[in-house]
């Protein structure tokens, strides 16, 4: 057990590093970070002066040390359009994209399992025939489309609900501005994480599906049977546990999708949360905030997916899962 | 003409004339395949001919509104471009990205599963290791980190200008781990049977094995999984288009144009977004269909139900 | 009086609904068992008997059915029972072992969970005294230090004691029959005899029916008092089990039996029946076992042999004895 969680550690470790390495490389190959102090009129040998003072002479790979030490105390240099440290704006935004990230996973957690489950167990029943034709439709529809539709729809033709932006927000503490405590903020949260979720939701739909479907036909949920369980015991006890498992290993590697998706869905509805704030940095080739943006982003990734593994590994033991025809 | 025969004649011809879906979602595939080549041709404008575009024509309405052109039977953006030319190139433009990304994309993961499974050892561990970690950040980051990158290093004109080989690298780039990892499963599978010891016993050299042998016998799985990765491709240049690491708006796709068309859905000219958009959902759909009906039937677990 | 039998079967049909159209596997199966008898049913891969088994409680697999027939368990049709009366049934008045218990048994839950809630889905006593019957079951199966086993899982044991839980966890209720199925193949040939024993003993000092379905005809022979032979869906011979083993009528059964290697002096060669058992979409007209049988006649190839008394309380399904 413990061997297992040093080898996830150092792989972590690993992936960080390359990450590191190709955030710095991206800063090293574009833009100047002289020009970026100083301006334009300074002279040559000024600007040379300074180049060396800075140690952009040295060597790559102790440039690249050194961007490690910084990186490890928080330090990704600066976002020169904001003009403040890359990681404190980062920080600044985090929650907006956070709030969104929660709200849409509630969503489709709360609505893939007892779909999923419901179209395992009856599957010619006309409403999982349609839930799995919509599914199909909605897993071809991309995530920014789906968001236009729905702000056409509810935004400028009903009037329903808000087309942009967080709405009213409360301070949680300082640094998390929350929009989950108004009416209006919670208005905002909608559409956004309707959107967002419009294609985990038929994927984990067809996912828990497919699983128990499986696992409904395996010897010991037959053997559970034998037994005279009530079918609700054996479904939810016997079935579900089971199929629990290889959903988990796939939601931790959905993150990154829904991470990704963040990115379009908030430019869309121009949410200030970090995905927006990306485009607009690659917009403007604000590097600091680019190469910050991809670490920041890298060592969630690896977080999550390591917690992932270790709860996996903590919950199904050495015991393989047997019994699958 | 033997081959046509068998064709004709087989299961597979058989069962997919029966199945209405599969049939519906072929039909329309092929439809929009072939107007969206045939473009140059059926096109009624051409779109990248800035000399025959008026910006005082833009944001006219489709044929069957008021206020609407006959020139332009889905109206026009806001340049003044016909909805329907640049539509049906930038269809084009979608579905070539597409199966060139597949295409590098099969090339490179059908490599990699092939040495990677038939050698085995810590060069198999390294190479799943890679894929693995590339998979957990999904293919639309690894896509979008690419093309940033290439953004950040071209320099916003040169990337538009490579825009298309540029776009295929990076999709392919962001979905070889499937691929590879597919393959490398059936060779893994492949490796244990009493053919491949045999052609090892004869004396043939292991690429020989790998290629003329074991690799055909992988390619059920990779077949199956080739329909859903173009969809997959199309979706993932559509987004890097729409937001700006994609095709220019010059020579758009259909990504791009509903990024171009976004802004005027609230001054009310939703037809230069929802018509690139309709077309883009039809298109995935049609594909989509057609990989899960192919997967279906390839599918030897079918008696189930 | 004549007892009413614990179990009658009678022209039971199986099938599976397929692509091209309706496979029987099994077909028109008649037999009856007295309270406390052991009925072994024997026969190769794919000739039915699993099927017939898990029929009994309407638990085959889809695609498959109950096509015809009625089951009678005291007194009862159950064919006709609702499924949450079956429900109540299973696991309480007919328990079933299967064959491997590594796969039946859950691997994420506790031996004892798995125990309790097999009570506790049949009565409402406590879950105190639910424990209690689980350990005492648990000590009937022979197995040391029963208060450790229940928080034990099912990856901890040998094959032979998981096979002995899967039995003691049959016991839990009571139940007046027992179906097994392939018990003791997954098992190592030593562990065999041991778990069989146990099975015998038990049925015979809690007076308890049993259906030992099975291919080995070694261990059905040890247990059971009748033997019914099952070959591409039917039953082609039923009868005492000294009489069939030893006085066999019809010619599979001779031809299975010869087969033994025990039967065959060193050095002669094995005596094997020729060809295969058809596949099930493919039974022959007439006698399914025609096109191997050695006395084949032209009655044979037109006219489906009725299971009949033939010698000493045998019932045999072959148109050409006495």
């Amino acid at each position: 057990m413990i061997a297992f969680f040093i080898r996830r550690l150092t792989q972590a470790v690993f992936v960080m590093l390359v990450i590191s390495l190709i955030g710095f490389t991206i800063k090293q190959s574009v833009g100047d970070p002289v020009r970026e102090i100083t301006g334009i009129s300074v002279s040559a040998a000024e600007r040379d002066a300074l180049r060396e003072k800075l140690g952009l002479n040295d060597p790559f790979l102790v440039q690249w040390g050194r961007f490690l030490g910084r990186a490890l105390q928080g330090d990704l240099g600066n976002s020169f359009y904001f003009k403040r440290p890359a990681m404190q704006v980062i920080l600044s935004k985090a929650p907006a994209t956070l709030e969104l990230v929660f709200s849409t996973s509630m969503l489709v957690i709360l609505l893939s399992i007892p779909i999923g489950i419901y179209a395992a167990i009856l599957p010619r029943a006309w409403l999982s025939r349609f839930f799995m034709g919509v599914s199909i439709v909605g897993v071809s529809i991309p995530v920014f489309l789906t968001a236009i539709l729905l702000i056409y729809v509810f935004s400028v033709g009903l009037g329903w609900l808000p087309s942009f932006g967080r709405g009213e927000l409360v301070t949680l503490f300082p640094g998390w501005q929350s929009g989950y405590f108004t009416a209006d903020g919670l208005k905002h949260l909608i559409l956004p994480s309707i959107a967002l979720s419009s294609i985990m939701l038929p994927l984990f739909i067809r996912l828990i599906r497919a699983e128990m479907k499986e696992v409904l036909e395996t010897e010991y949920v037959k053997y559970a049977r034998a037994k005279g369980l009530k079918p609700r015991r054996v479904l939810l006890v016997h079935a579900f546990k089971n199929t629990l498992l290889p959903v988990i290993t796939v939601g931790g590697v959905q993150l990154g999708t829904l991470i990704a998706f963040t990115i379009l869905t908030e430019t869309v509805f121009q949410w200030q949360g970090m995905g927006a704030m990306f485009i607009e940095a690659v917009d403007r080739a604000d590097t600091s905030l680019i190469v910050a943006y991809l670490v920041f982003v890298g060592i969630l990734f690896v977080t999550v997916n390591t917690l992932v593994d270790l709860i996996y590994g903590l919950v199904n033991p050495m015991v393989r899962i047997a019994g699958r025809k | 003409m033997q081959r046509w025969r068998r064709f004709k004649s087989s299961y597979f011809l058989h069962s997919f004339l029966r199945d209405p879906m599969a049939m519906g979602s072929f039909i329309c595939l092929a439809a929009l395949v072939i107007i969206s080549f045939g473009a140059p041709l059926i096109a009624p404008h051409d779109p990248y001919d800035t000399s025959t575009i008026d910006i005082m024509d833009s944001e006219v309405p489709p044929a069957w509104l008021a206020q609407s052109d006959a020139r332009f039977p889905l109206g026009t953006d806001s340049q003044g471009r016909d909805m329907l030319s640049t539509m049906l190139y930038g269809m084009r433009v979608s579905i070539l990205i597409g199966l060139g990304a597949v295409a590098l994309q099969a090339l490179m993961g059908i490599c990699v599963g092939l040495v990677a499974g038939y050698r085995g050892g810590r060069f198999d561990a390294f190479l799943m290791r890679l894929a693995d970690v590339q998979l957990s950040f999904s293919t639309y980051m690894v896509a979008i980190f690419f093309g940033a990158l290439f953004q950040a290093a071209f320099g916003m004109g040169r990337y538009e200008q490579l825009a298309i080989p540029l776009l295929i690298i990076i999709i392919g780039f962001a979905e070889w781990p499937q691929y590879a990892r597919t393959v490398r499963a059936s060779v893994l599978a492949e490796k244990k049977k009493e053919y491949v010891e045999a052609a090892r016993v004869i004396g043939l050299p292991p690429r020989r094995i790998m290629w003329r042998h074991i690799l055909p016998n992988t390619l059920t799985p990779v077949l199956v999984i080739s329909t859903v990765q173009v969809a997959n491709a199309i979706m993932s240049e559509a987004a890097l288009s729409f937001i700006g690491l994609g095709m220019p708006v010059t020579r758009p796709s259909l990504g791009s144009l509903i990024k171009a068309g976004f802004d005027y859905i609230f001054s009310g000219s939703w037809w230069i977004t929802l018509f690139p958009g309709l077309a883009l959902v039809i298109l995935i759909l049609s594909i989509n269909l057609l990989g899960d009906w192919l997967r279906d039937f390839l599918n030897p677990k079918l008696y189930k139900e | 009086m004549a007892r009413e039998p614990l179990l009658s079967v009678r022209d039971l049909e199986i099938k599976f609904r397929l692509r091209h159209g309706d496979l029987t596997a099994v077909n028109r199966v008649s037999f009856d068992l007295a309270r406390g008898d052991r009925l072994g049913i024997v026969g190769e891969s794919g000739a039915g008997k699993s099927v017939t088994g898990f029929g009994i409680l309407n638990l085959v697999s889809k695609p498959g059915y109950i096509a015809g027939g009625r089951l009678t368990f005291e007194g009862r049709e159950l064919t006709a029972l609702p499924e949450e009366e079956l429900r109540k049934i299973r696991g309480n008045r007919i328990s079933m072992i299967f064959q491997d218990p590594m796969m039946t048994l859950n691997p994420v839950l506790t031996i004892g969970t798995q125990m309790v809630e097999t009570i506790l889905a049949h009565r409402s006593i406590s879950r105190a005294e639910a424990t209690e019957i689980a350990l005492d079951r648990i000590r009937k199966v022979a197995i040391p230090s029963p208060e450790k086993r229940l928080q034990q899982y099912p990856h901890e044991f040998s094959g032979g004691m998981r096979q002995r839980i899967v039995i003691a966890i049959a016991l839990l209720n009571a139940p007046a029959l027992i179906i097994a199925d392939e018990p003791t193949t997954a098992l190592d040939v030593t562990i065999q005899a041991d778990i069989m024993a146990l099975l015998l003993g038990l049925c015979e000092s809690d007076k308890m029916g049993l259906i030992l379905i099975t291919h080995d005809l070694a261990v059905v022979s040890q247990v059971a008092q009748r033997i019914a032979v099952m070959y591409a869906g039917t039953i082609v011979e039923i009868g005492p089990t000294d009489q069939v083993a030893n006085n066999p009528q019809h010619p599979y059964t001779r031809g299975l039996l010869g087969a033994l290697p025990q039967r065959v002096p060193r050095g002669k060669r094995l005596n094997q029946i020729p060809g295969m058992m058809p596949n099930l979409t493919r039974v022959p007209e007439g006698c399914p076992f025609n096109n191997r049988c050695t006395l084949c006649e032209e009655i044979c190839r037109r006219r489906v042999p009725p299971l009949e008394p033939k010698a000493a309380g045998c019932l045999a399904a072959c148109h050409l004895l006495n």
